[in-house]
């Protein structure tokens, strides 16, 4: 029986994805910090699909957890989504220091360091799977969200890096790259609502294109379009756009 | 959170709205205490203005399974999760709904606020009667867990209470074993309502039964219908069929869909008669026999949006029960004046009910009529001639369907309105849950 390990797994996009490998007969891992409501996650997806779902606490600052964390998975995952985000408060992070590391820990430092433990087992057994989910927000750094946005573009360049590294390794990694998304994370901002996609139909693409072994996926595929546009406004009209 | 234009299933009334989901309770709860006027909302299936408001919480977001035992079928979940949901996934299990309406497109926390009744209700009783315990948040932002034997008030207030008791956080009920996904179908044309009458009388040992009247038949003919009755079927029942071996298979899917608005008027008396004769002639020559559960409790939801047949200015559904010693003389008299007026009813469905005395759930021993109108001018000038012959038999109107009721109409129907409303200020003493309905009818 194969396992998924999913990281960050409160989160909308995750839960919606954790569903689509449960429904193809995985069982899972799910990690995060609020356990309590996590169990009710696994016990959802366990009656659901008919697959083992444990709930496990992970904090992705807690660095040093991290080592004995994976170690103890028992049996260890083919497939690891890592899918722990953090918007933050933009402007909280322009004057406060402490969240803006909180965020920029979060989105990068943090699910790195967890993804290293997995990048590392799979290379030695040479299998394996590794989805990051990211954000279009790496894609330029705007006003509005460019501590998390900055993250996100670690994040991005990271998991381009790692591809490389595992080339022929037998490791797949995939990239992720959401824009708007109906979920918790975004409860209170206002997106456009032609622009704006359900968590289930976002984990339906990244089930299909981890399937396909696509290596990098924006979700819906339009993002691709908007960014690949976003990033051609030469910087100094970039810079007067208010978006 | 945004401010949306909301309706429900009828597409009348319209209200503009701050609609806001329901992740978890922390945010709910934060949302509670933040709130002037507040009304939980599902699937939004209800057809009038029961779960419209001011502010309108959705909890389609919140909807996991938590707990199931495979021995007794008891489940528990959270309030969003929809019938569908659990039909896909336990009817493959082997279990069923205890009790269901005619749509599965609603949630557990709708049909516990609206107290759902089905084709069993005359032997099963309404869903109400099948939940054991809920945890409901309160207007002071408080979390409580209840049960038949702890906080009682609010449990039986909260059934079948329209949501204003508090917002439905989880609830626990028990699935009904089934053999098969197939329902053992029988089926009696009856010429008036005298003899489908009789029929109902005599098949109470049936655990589900339902009539489908043509409303336009007049004269010695009142009352034509046609009565379904059905049972589960046994695994042996349905052996000879092309499902033998895969006894309870479960599709759940194949929506058609009804793309675009039919003009409005288009169901007109002449369409609905053809339809009403077409529908009456199939039926009479259909063969008694295995059917898929799906047809047979849900025929409708068979096509996706059935409501925009209706056309953009929507439709009203209207759907009252008679005390049973006056249900024959005051149902004739409602027919006459349906026949008469001329207007057709698509669909029009009528129901025994069992015996039940709850606070303020719909069901009641007698028969339950349920008409659908498209909304022309003249409707309400109709439906208030209707609302007359209801009244006069001591009758009441189900909230779910409701839309246009004056308080003074609705509130003779329910002698214990008083004792729901004493419970609803003790937990909820400012009137944080109200709806538009609630507000229209003076409840809150």
């Amino acid at each position: 029986m194969k396992y998924c390990l999913i990281i960050g797994a409160g989160s909308d996009i995750a839960k919606a994805t954790a569903a689509k490998f449960a429904a193809a007969g995985y069982n899972l891992h799910l990690a995060s910090r609020n356990l309590e409501d996590l169990k009710k996650t696994a016990s959802d997806l366990a009656i659901r699909h008919g697959i083992k779902a444990e709930a496990l606490f992970l904090d992705v600052l807690q660095y040093e957890t991290h080592p004995g964390f994976f170690a103890a998975l028992d049996p260890k995952p083919d497939v690891v989504i890592a899918a722990a985000g953090l918007l933050g408060d933009q402007f909280a992070a322009e004057k406060d220091p402490a969240h803006a590391r909180l965020i920029m820990e979060t989105n990068y430092v943090g699910v790195i360091s967890i993804l290293s433990e997995s990048a590392n087992h799979f290379e030695a057994r040479g299998s394996g799977s590794i989805i990051g989910i990211s954000s279009v927000a790496g894609e330029r750094g705007r006003k509005k969200n460019y501590f998390y946005g900055s993250a996100k573009a670690g994040f991005t360049a990271f998991l381009s890096g790692l591809r490389q590294r595992m080339n022929g390794k037998g490791v797949f990694i995939m990239s992720v790259q959401p824009g708007f998304v109906r979920t918790k994370m975004l409860d209170g901002v206002e997106t456009p609502a032609p622009l704006t996609a359900t968590p289930d139909q976002v984990a339906q693409q990244i089930f299909t294109a981890w399937k396909k072994r696509k290596p990098v996926i924006f979700t819906p595929p339009y993002w691709r379009l908007i960014m690949g546009v976003m990033k051609l406004f030469p910087e100094k009209v970039f810079q007067k756009l208010n978006f | 959170m945004s401010r949306t234009r909301l309706s429900n299933w009828g597409r009348f009334p319209v209200v503009e709205t701050e609609l806001i989901d329901l992740y978890d309770e922390n945010r709910a709860r934060e949302v509670v205490l933040g709130s002037g006027s507040l009304i939980a909302r599902g699937l939004g299936r209800c057809y009038g203005d029961s779960s419209l408001g001011e502010k309108v919480i959705s909890t389609l977001p919140y909807k996991r399974f938590l707990t199931f035992d495979p021995e007794t079928g008891a489940l528990t979940c959270e309030a969003g999760v929809s019938f569908a949901e659990i039909l896909e996934v336990f009817v493959p299990k082997g279990w069923f709904l205890p009790v269901t309406p005619g749509t599965k497109f609603i949630t557990v926390g709708g049909a516990i606020a609206s107290d759902v009744h089905g084709k069993n209700h005359h032997k099963e009783g309404s869903f109400g009667n099948h939940v054991s315990r809920m945890k409901i948040l309160l207007a002071s932002g408080e979390v409580v867990v209840c049960t038949p034997e702890t906080h009682s008030d609010l449990f039986f207030a909260t059934i079948g209470g329209m949501g204003l008791t508090g917002i439905i956080l989880e609830a626990g009920f028990r699935l009904k074993k089934i053999e098969t996904s197939f329902i053992s179908q029988k089926i009696k044309p009856a010429e008036n309502l005298e003899q489908v009458m009789a029929f109902f009388e005599q098949s109470k040992n049936f655990t589900y039964s339902v009539a489908w009247i043509d409303c336009l038949a007049r004269g010695a003919s009142l009352g034509k219908s046609i009565l379904y009755l059905g049972e589960h079927a046994a695994q042996e029942e349905i052996a000879d069929t092309p499902f033998g071996d895969k006894p309870l298979f479960y599709h759940g899917k194949g929506l058609l869909g009804v793309p675009f608005d039919f003009p409005s008027g288009s169901l007109n008396s002449l369409t609905v008669r053809m339809f009403n004769g077409m529908y009456y002639s199939m039926n009479k020559m259909k063969s008694d026999g295995p059917v898929h559960l799906d047809p047979f409790f849900y025929p409708l939801d068979a096509i996706g949006n059935w409501n925009r047949i209706y056309g953009k200015k929507g439709f009203l559904q209207y759907q009252f029960v008679l005390p049973l010693e006056k249900s024959h003389t005051g149902m004739t008299e409602v027919l006459q004046a349906i026949a008469k007026e001329g207007r057709g009813s698509f669909l029009a469905v009528l129901k025994l009910f069992g015996k039940q005395d709850s606070l303020i759930s719909f069901p009641i021993e007698g028969y339950t009529l349920a008409l659908d109108f498209p909304i022309m001018p003249g409707l309400m000038k109709f439906l208030n001639k209707l609302d007359e012959i209801v009244l006069k038999y001591e009758g009441r109107f189900y909230f779910t369907k409701d839309s246009r009721l004056k308080p003074e109409n609705f509130r003779p129907g329910y002698p214990r309105l008083d004792e729901f409303l004493a419970i609803k200020r003790k937990y909820d003493p400012e009137n944080i849950f109200s709806s538009t309905q609630s507000k229209r009818l003076g409840l809150t």
